[in-house]
């Protein structure tokens, strides 16, 4: 609906879906999505050739020739999809439960039992705890995840990554509610979860191990979970006493420009009349410049911030102009 | 931005029910979390509700037709949209963040027996999880739930499994069969 008003435009569709999202209430908090008892429609990993549950490739355009195809031109019938008998019932453990038995790759981590915290309710503050960062992640901007996990692929980051797993599929979502006192499933939404497997890390007292990066998001969507993995991980630097030189592991930096939608606020902010502003900057330059002819004397020139991009000062400049 | 500041209303909007659910002249019809039967983990119910809550409206209407006994659905609350954040946990399985929120549905009925049903489902459809409460009303009521499990309950589980094996058919012939190549074999 959003995306058709929004004629394609996704960030706008967002942006929509954003406006109306604030004049509804918010009921509840679901329970924790389990993603170990996902229905599984596609299912890879790159360390496990023969997991528990098998690799089933799914809906992908992985091992695909890259032709383009004529007949997508027009809207013709589409084959029946193949299909064949499962061999088995029941959920595929997580990769990461295998490894985790042998004791090679760190845990999930700690349940403490504490309320996550919620960026749409309070504004991010730094340091930021990484609940905080995957939601921030989940929310963010593919294109901007997929830039900066390449870029600790490229050596931006310590990451020598593997995909553990990637699974895709529905999920049940449960919400505890206190008119029946009991947890009830309202639904399932279709998620896309990424285990990341990366460096080992130990020290005198721990033995080394692997360490993971985690992605989850709605929908169909690997590129996204992936690239959002990779970034989690780089962002856990501190946790592994590692160097944060490169822009991935820069908490303040990857997670003030991850939402798409303020970035485009800013952006597009630009087309926005500046005429007074940039009145402003011509009578400066003129005076400058006027001052420059005159004495003579290119080093009494005035210093002055001309330079400086106009709007920076935020919404209240902006709304002088 | 416009999410961060706008003052949305959440959690205490829930308790409202209360004053709907204890009317002045202090008859207490169905109380949500006190000491009633429904209140105890009810795994019968729980079920219930869960097959309700994914069934689609057109169903729950022709279903309602032949079983609700021409009772009459008053609406005590809603229905009305609102949002569930929807929760993951860091690595699968370790301390929870929030991922999303997910559009909801939620309404509460009472019968014309007086018995009161509730229902929260995905989605914005409000005719759903309208007959999604009347059914958990009529749920509990004793000599309608063999009728209601077996004509809602059962059918709406068998056609989720039905759904599930289709998908997870269609999901199997993508499996990848490693195997070697033998060689010097024809």
């Amino acid at each position: 609906m959003a995306v058709r008003q929004s004629r394609g435009d996704l960030i706008e569709a967002i942006f929509l879906i954003r406006a109306y999202r604030t004049t509804l209430p918010r009921f509840a908090a679901s329970r924790p999505i389990d993603t170990g008892k996902m229905l599984i429609e596609r299912r890879i990993s790159a360390t496990y050739k023969d997991l528990p549950g098998g690799q089933l490739l799914g809906p992908t355009f992985d091992y695909t020739h890259r032709l383009i195809e004529p007949d997508m031109a027009e809207d013709g019938a589409v084959p029946a999809p193949a299909s064949r008998q499962p061999a088995d019932d029941g959920p595929a453990p997580r990769v990461t439960d295998i490894l985790g038995d042998e004791a090679l790759i760190e845990g999930d981590g700690p349940d403490d039992g504490g309320e996550p915290a919620d960026l749409t309710r309070s504004p991010l503050a730094f340091p930021a705890s990484r609940d905080l960062r995957l939601q921030a992640l989940a929310r963010g901007d593919e294109g901007f995840l997929l830039g900066l996990g390449y870029s600790t692929q490229r050596g931006y980051g310590r990451t020598h990554p593997f995909v553990g797993e990637i699974r895709i599929g529905e999920v049940e979502v449960e919400v505890d509610l206190p008119e029946f006192g009991f947890a009830v499933t309202i639904g399932r939404v279709r998620v896309t979860e990424c285990q990341m497997v990366s460096q080992f890390t130990g020290s005198k007292d721990v033995p080394p191990k692997f360490t993971r990066g985690y992605g989850l998001v709605f929908g169909q969507l690997e590129r996204k979970a992936m690239a959002m993995s990779l970034v989690d991980r780089a962002l856990r630097a501190d946790e592994f006493d590692e160097e944060r030189r490169a822009p991935a592991q820069d908490e303040e930096f990857v997670l003030a420009h991850s939402d798409n939608v303020q970035a485009t606020g800013f952006v597009e902010h630009l087309k926005l009349p500046h005429y007074v502003d940039f009145q402003a900057e011509i009578e400066l330059l003129r005076r400058m410049k006027g001052e420059h002819g005159g004495a003579g004397s290119a080093d009494e020139a005035p210093h002055s911030d001309a330079g400086r991009p106009s709007g920076s000062g935020g919404a209240e400049e902006d709304a002088k102009t | 931005m416009l999410d961060r500041h706008h003052p949305v209303v959440y959690t205490s909007r829930q308790y409202g029910l209360n004053q709907l659910l204890f009317p002045s002249d202090g008859k207490i019809m169905h109380r949500p979390d006190g000491p009633s039967t429904a209140s105890s983990p009810d795994p019968g119910r729980r079920r219930a509700v869960s097959a309700f809550a994914q069934a689609d409206a057109a169903f729950l209407r022709e279903a309602w037709a032949k079983l609700g006994g021409g009772r009459e659905i008053s609406p005590l609350r809603g229905p009305e949209s609102g949002l569930v954040m929807v929760r993951g946990r860091a690595g699968g399985g370790g301390a929870p963040f929030n991922l999303g929120e997910a559009s909801v549905t939620r309404a509460s009925v009472r019968l014309d027996g007086g018995t009161v049903g509730h229902s929260m489902v995905l989605g914005r459809d409000g005719t759903r999880a309208t007959y999604a409460a009347a059914f958990d009303a009529l749920w509990q009521v004793e000599a309608e739930r063999d009728d209601v499990e077996s004509h809602v309950v059962t059918v709406v589980e068998t056609a989720l499994a039905d759904a599930d094996r289709e998908r997870r058919s269609e999901t199997e012939a993508t499996r990848v069969d490693f195997f070697t190549m033998m060689r010097g074999e024809d």
